[in-house]
């Protein structure tokens, strides 16, 4: 768990600094609107990854499914999150990961903070 | 003059998109979140708004980090929509308008905001998810649709009191178009959320009633927030609360809450609805 200098805990701001060094990881990922492109990544992700010029240290978060590394490497969730609808995995698979619950227990804990719903 | 005749706040989450696809309004997970859009629908239908101008946040199917507007307005007849990666059904093209939106153009420079003008964008979720629940069935082409959008991505974004702003400049301009029109306006996204870091799945509800109370009696005191403030708060997805600031602002004027529902978690978010009328 980080706990960041200044800035909301565990929370990676996506500001200048952080796009400048994510941008050819953040272009990857932007690259997989397109399914064309998907399936490329799927076959080779390494080479994929070669093509946009990423980082060893983001190639090795990429293939290692390391969502928070990625964040701090410069990744936006945003884009991430076209990489993680690539391999499946939805906005809660996502969260379980990043917090390190699985998916239920991270579903269950958005629950535990609801409001408005009569099934409970 | 044309005329602003109501305001909807919406959620526009991917989710929602792909529950309608499947199906999914009446299951139990889904059935209070649905249950907002009948009355709003049915105003939608007797109202017969013309144009809606749609406040959203472009999450990186058009407008990408290489050439990202802070604000952007569309001045186009029609608007695709495309893959986005992750599955959501790509939906038949939306209906834009050129006169009203030139003119707000022109009325936004002169008046010291520099949008960029955008006469060929794809649209997504931000603006499809909410055109889908206004209008199921893909209903929607009838209506001309003016989308502005808004960086909510990346920082520098634009400060919650400047989307305000831009929404007053907007309302201002709609009031001085020479046309009948009826214009329905749409602020989306929201309310807390956070998707990234340790702190993922934080939702903050008690912010978000309290800011859909002030959306309607002091939208001023949300204009004094920063977007620092709102991701600490409410998480760090929150700060598309300023695209509902700037539908309040195009209101110009106290406005009366026709009709609100408010459900959470849906995915990962605070689910606010509301129409708002002029008083
Ligand atoms: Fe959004």
């Amino acid at each position: 768990m980080t706990k960041q200098d200044k800035g909301t805990w565990g929370t990676i701001k996506f500001d200048g600094p952080l796009a400048t060094r994510g941008y050819a990881l953040n272009k990857m990922c932007y690259s997989f609107n397109d399914a064309e492109a998907r399936e490329e990544f799927k076959k080779d992700e390494a080479a994929y990854c070669d093509k946009f010029g990423l980082t060893p240290e983001q190639k090795e978060a990429v293939i290692k499914r390391d969502i928070l590394g990625l964040e701090r490497l410069g990744g936006s969730i945003y884009y991430l999150a076209k990489f993680a609808g690539l391999l499946g995995l939805n906005v809660q698979d996502v969260g379980g990961i990043q917090t390190g619950r699985t998916t239920e227990e991270f579903k269950a804990y958005l629950e535990s903070q609801g409001r408005g719903k009569d099934n409970g | 003059m044309a005329k602003i005749i109501g305001g909807i706040t919406t959620s526009h989450i991917p989710a929602i998109g792909i529950a309608m696809d499947k199906g999914l309004e009446d299951t139990p997970y889904w059935k209070d979140f649905f249950a907002a859009y009948p009355p709003i629908r049915e105003w939608l239908g007797e109202q017969k708004p013309d144009i809606a101008i749609v406040f959203y946040n472009d999450h990186g199917l058009e407008m990408f980090l290489d050439k990202k507007p802070t604000f952007a307005l569309g001045c186009a007849p029609r608007y695709e929509n495309a893959d986005e990666g992750w599955g959501i059904a790509t939906i038949p093209p939306v209906t834009g308008e050129t006169d009203l939106s030139w003119h707000i153009a022109n009325e936004l420079i002169e008046h010291d905001f520099d949008p960029t003008i955008c006469q060929d964008i794809k649209v997504d979720h931000g603006l499809t998810v909410p055109l889908s629940l206004m209008y199921p069935g893909r209903n929607y082409q009838h209506l001309k649709v003016i989308p502005v959008c808004i960086n909510c991505e990346r920082f520098p974004m634009p400060k919650p009191s400047r989307c305000y702003a831009l929404g007053q400049a907007i309302g201002r301009a709609v009031e001085s178009f020479a046309g009948d029109q009826k214009v329905v306006v749409l602020g989306t996204g929201g309310l807390s959320h956070q998707l990234d870091g340790e702190r993922a799945g934080f939702i903050n509800t008690d912010f978000d009633l309290e800011s859909m109370d002030k959306l309607v009696n002091d939208p001023e005191a949300l204009t004094k927030y920063s977007n620092d403030d709102l991701v600490e708060i409410a998480g760090a997805q929150a700060v598309e609360l300023n695209m509902w600031l700037a539908m309040r602002g195009t209101m110009l004027g106290g406005v009366k809450e026709i009709h609100r529902n408010y459900v959470a978690p849906i995915s990962n978010t605070g689910a606010g609805t509301q129409l708002l009328l002029n008083e």
